[in-house]
């Protein structure tokens, strides 16, 4: 398997303070890798990076074969990396639909089209009863849903996933980690995952990458990663959710 | 052209720019604090002349002493529009709360067109005639105790935030709101105290003003327009940026009036506030957010 | 509220009442006198740049205080071709649609290259219309401030080609441009654009994320409202006959612009005409109603206005047409 995404060595500092220092890791095609660390260990400041937020000071980010640090969001979405927020950010006012629409029409120029496939789409993450409400009435689970569908709509290549796991129920995570799976394998959809729920990580996750103080200090297979002292020893003390 | 006509030109335009920048820093606290932009400034400006002409037509109160009442008034008006009226808005969208005060503008210059007409109203007192020479310049008397009593009324209010206590409450609320409130900081009545103050200082200005322009109910959207120019230029919420834009702006537009024509000069307050938008759009003594 | 997607005139009863109101609308003229086909002209006026205005703040969120830059270059613009070359205002409308395009890009892209948004866009918006006002009032070319005229003919002309002729022929002027704009409105909403819009207003980094290029989709934005806006221009010198800067360029006039559209319900189709019709024909009653009681008051109109706008925004900040609509049970709303 050929890595899909390439960081290297990549370096971001606001005002001195060094928020993340020359991380590397790789995204085989078709994994589910999962970043985890303690609170502002980096990981956001990671994926703002790799989904054109904020330009690396240095380092470089490779997505299938080509350079794509220092485009904009925008950019590379259309190169095909999908992302969701740690914090959501639906269009309130628009309904569900409307909002996966959006990410639809990156697809397709017709209506039509993109409200089918926003249909499929909002179906498959067991929003669609719900696709006619607003944005701003639905519950915070489903609005991580509705986040995790419009960044679907766009067909990336590579998903990035900012904690879309916090504050859903345990069954409820069970169901989200199902449908990962379930379009890791049959839609042979790479994804990375920033979480903290370690019942969702261990679930899905194929390879763990452990950022800590900005750092990479870990990164293997999970069952290897749980046991490493270093890793351990950064969570001693840190509320984890196992 | 005459070297001391121009040295006349600027310091007159220095002066006159000193009471913009009081007005100015009446606009520049209230966003600074509420982060509200206040779009009725000029028109509270305008009512605050209109009540220096009728002060003066009815008791021939001077302008100086009108001073007193008018900043209570408007210290207690603007403490009751914060309070009923824009503290609602708060956590509305930015459009909504400028419709908001786009209404109250419009209300308050029409409502002075009905009372008052569209004719200018001016007061006379001796002074305004009187100057002081030095050598070839002249320095008009009203115009130099309305600088002085603008940079006096300045230096009372950068006082006030310095070292009372209140004053300090709003420049904690101002940083950090939410901080404010988990302190037990009254964050409403520290907001409106803050447009009281604003208000207040836009009184001052306006009892100064008199002194050099007749008044319209037009001058109010005029005001508000210059008001806006002065502290993007200076900066908004910075009260030395408000001061320095007055004088900018003050100064600019007495010399555009000689050199193009007195009614294309507040054509260079524009071109200036463009300019300072696109390439320092923090404007020259803003911090950068 | 349903949204956007929900089809537009999928509402049979929807259908059926705009039928109504367009076959009403077109028979007007015979039915109605003078007086009232002035004040139905003025709805349309103000309905049709409402829909202008519209389709930067209401659809895509950028909120522009500086309409009346475009009405004034638009109108001084045709004007100023037919009084000095004779230049039949349907040619002179291409380019006056093309500076005032040209001036609304040229301030978009200022404004949104240099990353200047919300109230700082709209103080810019303002500063280029007051700029261009004091530019104006010492342009001697088209009479500075002291008014631009165009020669009034005699009553009952009919010159279509020189848009010269009956409040009748202007009155279908209007209602002409107000329907094609709704219809072109309506698609923009219901297309690509119309979806990439809501998304930069309701949030510009998630929409940048979905791989929107928010900078090119506000422009289009932009560029299409200020052409719009600039149709409004050639309609009023010729309707108007005379132009004053301190009249047409004033900030008031924006302001005139933008209530109808937030009174009607900001970002619906409706909502422009709702509120065009709304005030006018509330201004036009108090103004009535001052005159009948022997006053001569100036500055009522406005501060009605003032109270209205102020009631509107303090208790339905979304509007009248989005309540109005739900207890109309029409299936209907557009973005709201």
């Amino acid at each position: 398997m050929s890595a899909l995404l390439e960081v290297r060595g990549i370096s971001k500092a606001f005002r001195g303070l060094k928020a993340v220092t020359g991380a590397s890791l790789e995204v085989p095609q078709g994994a589910i890798v999962a970043l985890i660390g303690p609170n502002g260990a980096g990981k956001t400041t990671c994926f703002n990076m790799i989904a054109g937020v904020f330009k690396p000071d240095s380092g470089e980010v490779v997505f299938a074969g080509r350079r794509i640090d220092g485009l904009r969001p925008d950019q590379i979405c259309n190169a095909g990396i999908g992302r969701t927020f740690q914090i959501v950010k639906p269009f309130a006012g628009l309904s569900g639909l409307d909002n996966v629409m959006v990410g639809a029409f990156n697809r397709t120029v017709h209506a039509a089209e993109a409200r089918r496939i926003a249909f499929e789409i909002l179906d498959k993450l067991g929003l669609g009863p719900k696709r006619d409400l607003p944005a701003a009435s639905l519950t915070l689970p489903d609005r991580k849903r509705l986040e995790v569908a419009r960044a679907l709509a766009t067909r990336p290549r590579l998903l990035l996933l900012d904690e879309v796991m916090a504050g859903l129920r345990p069954t409820e995570t069970d169901v989200m980690v199902e449908v990962f799976r379930e379009l890791n394998r049959r839609d042979g959809l790479t994804i990375l995952l920033i979480e903290h729920v370690m019942r969702a990580v261990m679930a899905l996750a194929q390879n763990i990458v452990v950022l800590h103080h900005g750092e990479i200090i870990a990164a293997g297979a999970p069952q290897d990663v749980v046991r490493d002292p270093a890793v351990l020893e950064c969570y001693l003390g840190e509320e984890t959710e196992v | 052209m005459p070297i001391d006509l121009i040295f006349n030109v600027v310091i007159a335009g220095v002066l006159t720019g000193l009471v913009y920048g009081l007005m100015a820093l009446g606009l520049s606290v209230i966003f600074g604090v509420v982060r509200v932009v206040n779009f009725a400034h000029g028109e509270m400006m305008t009512i605050a002349m209109y009540a220096t002409v009728v002060l003066f037509a009815a008791w021939k109160l001077d302008p100086f002493l009108a001073i007193f009442p008018a900043a209570l008034a408007f210290f207690v008006f603007g403490y009751f529009l914060q309070s009923t009226l824009i503290n609602p808005f708060i956590t509305r969208p930015e459009h909504s709360q400028f419709m908001l005060l786009v209404a109250v503008a419009i209300i308050m210059v029409n409502g002075l067109l009905m009372i008052f007409g569209p004719t200018a109203r001016n007061v006379q007192v001796d002074y305004q005639l009187e100057s002081w020479e030095l050598g070839k310049i002249l320095f008009d008397k009203a115009r130099v105790y309305a600088a002085l009593t603008a940079m006096a009324t300045s230096a009372a209010l950068f006082a006030f935030f310095k070292f009372s206590r209140p004053g300090k409450a709003i420049r904690a609320c101002a940083d950090n709101h939410l901080g404010a409130k988990v302190v037990g900081l009254n964050v409403k009545h520290l907001y409106a105290l803050t447009f009281g103050i604003g208000s207040a200082c836009v009184a001052v200005a306006g009892c100064l003003m008199v002194l050099l322009v007749d008044v319209t109910p037009v001058l109010g959207p005029a005001y508000t327009l210059l008001a806006f120019v002065i502290v993007i230029v200076g900066g908004l919420g910075s009260m030395g940026g408000a001061l320095l834009g007055g004088v900018l702006i003050g100064v600019s537009e007495a010399v555009a009036g000689l050199f193009i024509t007195p009614s294309a000069k507040s054509m260079v307050s524009f071109a200036l506030l463009i300019l300072v938008l696109l390439f320092r759009p923090q404007g020259l003594l803003g911090r950068k957010s | 509220m349903s949204a956007p997607a929900s089809p537009l005139f999928a509402d049979r009863r929807a259908i059926g009442l705009l039928l109504a109101l367009l076959a009403l609308l077109l028979a007007l003229p015979a039915l109605v006198n003078s007086y009232i086909l002035s004040v139905a002209i003025l709805i349309l006026y103000f309905a049709y740049t409402g829909q202008a205005w519209n389709v930067m703040m209401g659809f895509c969120g950028q909120l522009s205080l500086g309409h009346s830059l475009y009405v004034g270059v638009g109108a001084y613009t045709v004007a100023a071709l037919f009084v000095h070359y004779q230049i039949s205002p349907w040619v002179g409308v291409w380019l006056a649609v093309v500076i005032c395009t040209l001036m609304g890009l040229v301030i978009g892209f200022l404004a949104f290259r240099f990353g200047i948004g919300g109230t700082y866009f709209a103080l810019l918006t303002i500063a280029f219309a007051e700029f261009t006002r004091i530019g104006f009032d010492h342009f001697d070319w088209v009479g500075s401030s002291g008014g631009f005229f165009l020669k009034v003919e005699s009553h009952g002309t009919l010159d279509l080609l020189n848009l010269r002729g009956s409040p009748t022929m202007f009155y279908y002027l209007a209602l002409a441009m107000c329907a094609a704009a709704f219809v072109f409105c309506a698609w923009l909403l219901k297309s690509r654009a119309g979806y990439y819009w809501q998304a930069i207003r309701e949030n510009e980094e998630a929409a940048q994320a979905l791989g929107i290029n928010t900078f090119r989709w506000k422009m289009l934005a932009v560029g299409i409202s200020s052409a719009m806006t600039s149709l409004a221009g050639v309609f009023f010198a010729f309707y108007y006959n005379n132009l004053f800067p301190e009249q047409i360029f004033n900030i008031s006039r924006s302001i005139e612009i933008i209530l109808g559209p937030i009174i009607g319900g900001i970002g619906t189709l409706f909502g422009p005409i709702l509120g065009a019709a709304v005030l006018t024909i509330l201004a036009d009653g108090i103004t009535e109603l001052v005159a009948a009681m022997g006053l001569e008051i100036p500055g009522v109109k406005q501060v009605f206005y003032g109270v209205v706008l102020l009631l509107v925004v303090m208790f339905l900040p979304h509007g009248i047409w989005p309540t109005l609509a739900r207890k109309l049970g029409l299936g209907q709303g557009s973005g709201k």
